[in-house]
């Protein structure tokens, strides 16, 4: 980190902390008046109380802030963010599109927010008929035949298709087979994931053209193999050409085959996973469907598949019995699901992003799904192209690509400004950064996905800018780069102090000298 | 379509600056065999918001709302009232459309929220420190159980019979690929278990829920002891996050971790999801806990500011060897139940609990005076079971066609278990009002 100048130092100091539009905002804790409320609440009969002694002793600590209160704080916190609704967000692997309306309005009918997830069946027809319909447009969209919905998100997705894979090798008797193939450029989550499940992970490398690497993939293949674990669009932002090959290969070795769907929204509508012969696939919802990131979650992951893993899916399961929706809630109930491999979460899944992942897909159609996949792809080669244009940034491998570009920061060698600086400064220019330093592969990877929601007038514009800043970078000014941000409300923060010394809560001051002494 | 920004003009001059004739040539390799060419059999074409809105609403309208009827459900979701404020501050787009803030320097109102939401767990559950949140509080069970092993280095996990029964499913089911061992306890509606009993010197944790899922309130103290004597953690499961206002804290009580679910608090029923699962733990135990955490630190500047931390321990630098593969958590909820704690504020939170307390005291006296039925709780918060003259399924069956959402019949949540199915797991909360205790006893007398 570089020394502040004094003119950034002068300009960030007022008199009342605030900046303008961007409003200085004390913790809540530090806003306390005890006594007062922004509730209002009846007034509790005063009778014996039944909790057998267990009562609370002494104050919870709780600040007290009345209604306008809160609602100032809260809003000037969320104007120290940026998000979708405010620029253009294009950030790799996270599928950062347009979060329509009206999916929030369908969200909040009461007759899918104020039920109860276990309610008698005969009152939520509606909510299992939804849930229904949604499966059979993730069923028909991906060419598979069965789908889990209650995975919470993209992580509890792999988790899911991974039990089902341990499952289906456990029945078969197997267990021998513990190794996981999962390649170098994979999410993190995938290693996570295998370990988590007690599968050994076994690296592939990737090759030059940024695929996997066919012959050292098949040279890992044997009997103790249980799958592959491969992002198909890749993280590189490329289609694996190979892939049915791999998916034969893999299965003629007894494994399965586990696609990591985070990139289902290039080839939503125009591919169909089934037909590359893959075996388990979750989709983010909250990233091809558009539900809301909300700040980190929550998302939804259903998983699709394959007839072999089908049988292994968790509970519940939404079935028809040919008069009336039914909740299969244990295996084997209602005839259903006897080798189901169990239970991921409280309840059916995350109902209030199915209502908004359907809602999306009804406004879209089977039309609108795929011109929105290729727009997507147009946006990501328009935007690889342009920066790439004269030899200006480097993209890693030869295109096309699919929705997202990646690019690695060899066009900044000898400049002294590395890819994290390149971020920071595009935060002043008012846009969100892309990926910064995934995937693994390639040194410094820019991954930018700008999603079917952008413009070409906001592609142009981040086109020029993104272009400025590397043209500035490779003129030698490492200093603007180095202090930047300058014009968002923090400065580049202390992350190292904040692993170091973790602070993961407020304290009273007495309690923080205390501890001190 | 009002989604898509591009015109056919846009398309073709992009497609030109590309140096290409067709979309088809960027999807060149896509295999032959995975393509489609023509529309999709089966699907609809696009729509606009009038006609959505007409097909979904229809499905919404299938529904019973269970705030259009006296409703009693609980076991593991609770119906409160949630002020407009939270919702309309949650659909900020600022908050609602950004990412993960892995750029703290544009990203300062999620983490601050993240902050405050830390703060309020740990406060609310009497522990050090919490992390910002997981999927549900059945998940959240699993993956501390998960740490107990790390932390101890053991793998057998007491669970008590009074844990609820989806949450021991999602731990067994980790367990049994995981490859830690489980003693699960059997329920006993009457309340009472010895846990101590089952610990031993591989116990890596006991799981207690308080109220545990008939309603039964417990002091844990004795256990806590008894499980520190054996090297062994005490994980407490709090599905009723309101309980936390009445009952004293699991971190009082000696709790080493505290998982729950948050919904009850500034969220939803939503028919199951989302929810946002709480995770708090002791200051020693921090970095084996799972999750994304938000920490203080200041900006080149000095000024206050927070970030993610504490990353070392996940998924996307450690890989296969982080303490858990989870990335997503339940943000837009936590910073509702944020939101929701902040209007409360220690009067509110306090009153609430004594609210829904006082609505289960009513109801449980309301039943207790039918003939037929007989209360099993006798120290609760917000929930009781009571036995009825038949099976609990079926009586339930006959109240909601009566217009009543009774509660949850123990059958549902055991449907192995023949010696629970006259059993009614019925949660009470400020939602309901003498009306519809009155209603729900009428039903009753009339079905019995």
């Amino acid at each position: 980190m570089t020394e502040r100048t004094r003119t950034d130092t002068v300009e960030a100091e007022t008199l009342s902390g605030h900046r303008g539009l961007d409003v200085d905002e004390a913790l809540i804790f530090e806003m306390d008046s005890p006594g007062k409320t922004g509730v209002d609440l009846p007034e509790a009969p005063r009778d014996r109380p039944r909790l057998g002694g267990v009562t609370r002793r002494g104050p919870i600590g709780l600040p007290g802030l009345a209604e306008p209160e809160v609602v100032r704080h809260y809003t000037n916190l969320s104007r120290k963010n940026m998000a979708i609704d405010t620029t253009m967000y294009p950030l790799g692997s996270c599928t950062m599109k347009h979060n329509p309306r009206l999916n929030e309005k369908m969200a909040r009918l009461p007759g899918f927010a104020d039920i109860h997830p276990l309610q008698p069946e005969e009152t939520v027809q509606g909510a299992l008929a939804l849930i229904d319909r949604l499966a059979h447009w993730l069923k028909t969209l991906t060419g598979m035949p069965a789908v889990a919905m209650s995975p919470g998100a993209g992580a509890h997705g792999e988790l899911c298709g991974m039990m089902a894979i341990r499952a289906a090798i456990d029945a078969r008797g197997e267990d021998g087979r513990r190794r996981v193939l999962v390649p170098e450029s994979a999410h993190g989550t995938n290693p996570a994931t295998a370990a988590a499940l007690g599968f050994k992970v076994d690296s592939v490398p990737g090759g030059e053209d940024g695929k996997v690497d066919i012959e050292a993939f098949k040279a890992k293949l044997g009997d103790d193999v249980a799958g592959i674990m491969l992002t198909n669009p890749n993280t590189c932002g490329l289609f694996e050409n190979d892939i049915r090959a791999i998916a034969d290969a893999i299965h003629e070795a007894g494994g399965y085959f586990y696609c990591d769907g985070a990139n289902f929204n290039a080839i939503a509508g125009r591919v169909r996973p089934g037909d590359l012969g893959i075996d388990a696939m979750h989709i983010n919802l909250h990233k091809t469907f558009s539900t809301p990131h909300g700040g980190g979650g929550p998302g939804s992951g259903p998983v699709v598949l394959s007839d072999a893993l089908a049988p292994y899916a968790p509970v519940p399961a939404v079935i028809h019995d040919g008069e009336r929706f039914r909740l299969v809630e244990t295996p084997g109930q209602h005839g259903h699901l006897g080798q189901s491999f169990g239970r991921m979460k409280g309840f059916q899944g995350q109902m209030g992003m199915f209502v908004r992942a359907l809602a999306y897909m009804l406004s879209h159609g089977a039309d609108g799904v795929r011109q929105a996949s290729e727009d997507a792809v147009l946006n990501a080669n328009y935007v690889r192209e342009e920066l790439a244009r004269d030899g200006l940034m480097s993209p890693s491998y030869p295109g096309p690509c699919m929705h997202e570009a990646l690019f690695d920061e060899r066009f900044l060698k000898g400049t002294g400004v590395s890819t994290l600086d390149i971020a920071k400064a595009l935060l002043d220019e008012g846009f969100h950064p892309m990926t910064m330093y995934f995937p693994l592969v390639v040194h410094g990877a820019m991954l930018i996905e700008p999603t079917e929601s952008e413009s070409k007038d906001t592609l142009d514009r981040f086109i020029l800018t993104l272009r400025g800043l590397a043209e500035r970078a490779r003129a030698g000014d490492a200093e603007f780069f180095h202090g930047a941000p300058r014009r968002v409300p923090l400065r580049r923060l202390d992350e190292t102090t904040a692993a170091r010394k973790p602070v993961l809560r407020w304290k009273p001051e007495e309690a923080v000298r205390e501890a001190a002494e | 379509m009002r989604y898509l920004p591009h015109t056919d003009d846009d398309r073709r001059s992009m497609l030109a600056a590309i140096g290409v004739k067709s979309i088809d040539d960027l999807y060149r390799d896509v295999p032959d065999a995975a393509r489609i060419d023509g529309p999709i059999y089966d699907l609809p074409l696009h729509a606009g918001e009038m006609e959505v809105e007409r097909d979904l609403a229809a499905l919404a309208a299938k529904n019973v709302a269970a705030g259009s009827v006296p409703s009693f459900l609980g076991a593991g979701a609770y119906r409160h009232h949630v002020p407009a404020t939270v919702d309309h501050l949650i659909q900020r787009g600022e908050f609602l459309t950004a990412y993960t803030p892995y750029q703290p320097e544009v990203s300062q109102g999620t983490l601050q929220a993240l902050f405050e939401f830390q703060t309020q767990v740990a406060l609310l559950t009497g522990m050090d420190v919490a992390n910002a949140s997981m999927y549900d509080g059945a998940t959240a069970c699993a993956e501390a159980v998960m740490m107990a092993n790390r932390v101890t280095k053991r793998g057998k996990a007491v669970l008590a019979g009074g844990l609820h029964p989806h949450y021991r499913d999602v731990t067994r089911n980790l367990s049994h690929y995981t490859g830690f061992q489980l003693d699960e306890g059997a329920p006993n509606p009457d309340g009472g278990e010895d846990l101590e009993a089952r610990l031993d010197d591989h116990t890596s944790c006991v799981v207690v829920q308080n109220p545990d899922v008939f309603g039964h309130v417990r002091d844990l103290s004795g256990l806590a002891q008894a499980c520190r004597d054996k090297g062994a953690l005490l994980v407490v499961v709090v599905t009723e996050a309101v309980s936390l206002g009445l009952i004293e804290s699991p971190g009082a009580m000696g709790a080493d971790i505290v998982v729950g679910e948050g919904q009850a608090i500034g969220n939803t029923l939503n028919f199951g999801g989302p929810h946002v699962g709480l995770f708090a733990t002791r200051d020693k135990l921090v970095r084996q806990m799972p999750g994304r955490v938000c920490g203080q630190t200041t900006d080149a500047d000095g000024r206050r500011g927070f970030v993610l931390t504490l990353s070392t321990r996940e998924q996307h630098i450690r890989r296969e060897k982080a303490t858990s593969n989870i990335c997503t958590n339940s943000g837009l909820c936590a910073l509702a139940f944020t939101i929701h704690m902040a209007l409360l504020g220690e009067q509110g939170f306090r009153g609430l609990a004594e609210l829904n307390h006082a609505a289960a005291c009513r109801t449980a006296d309301a039943l207790a005076a039918i003939d037929g039925v007989e209360v099993l709780t006798d120290a609760f918060f917000n929930e009781i079971t009571v036995r009825l003259p038949r099976p609990a399924a079926e009586v339930v069956s006959d109240l909601a066609a009566r217009g009543v959402l009774a509660g949850v019949p123990a059958s549902r949540l055991w449907p192995e278990r023949d010696d629970l199915a006259d059993l009614l797991i019925v949660a009470s909360t400020e939602t309901n009002t003498g009306d519809d205790v009155a209603a729900l006893a009428a039903a009753l007398e009339e079905v019995l």
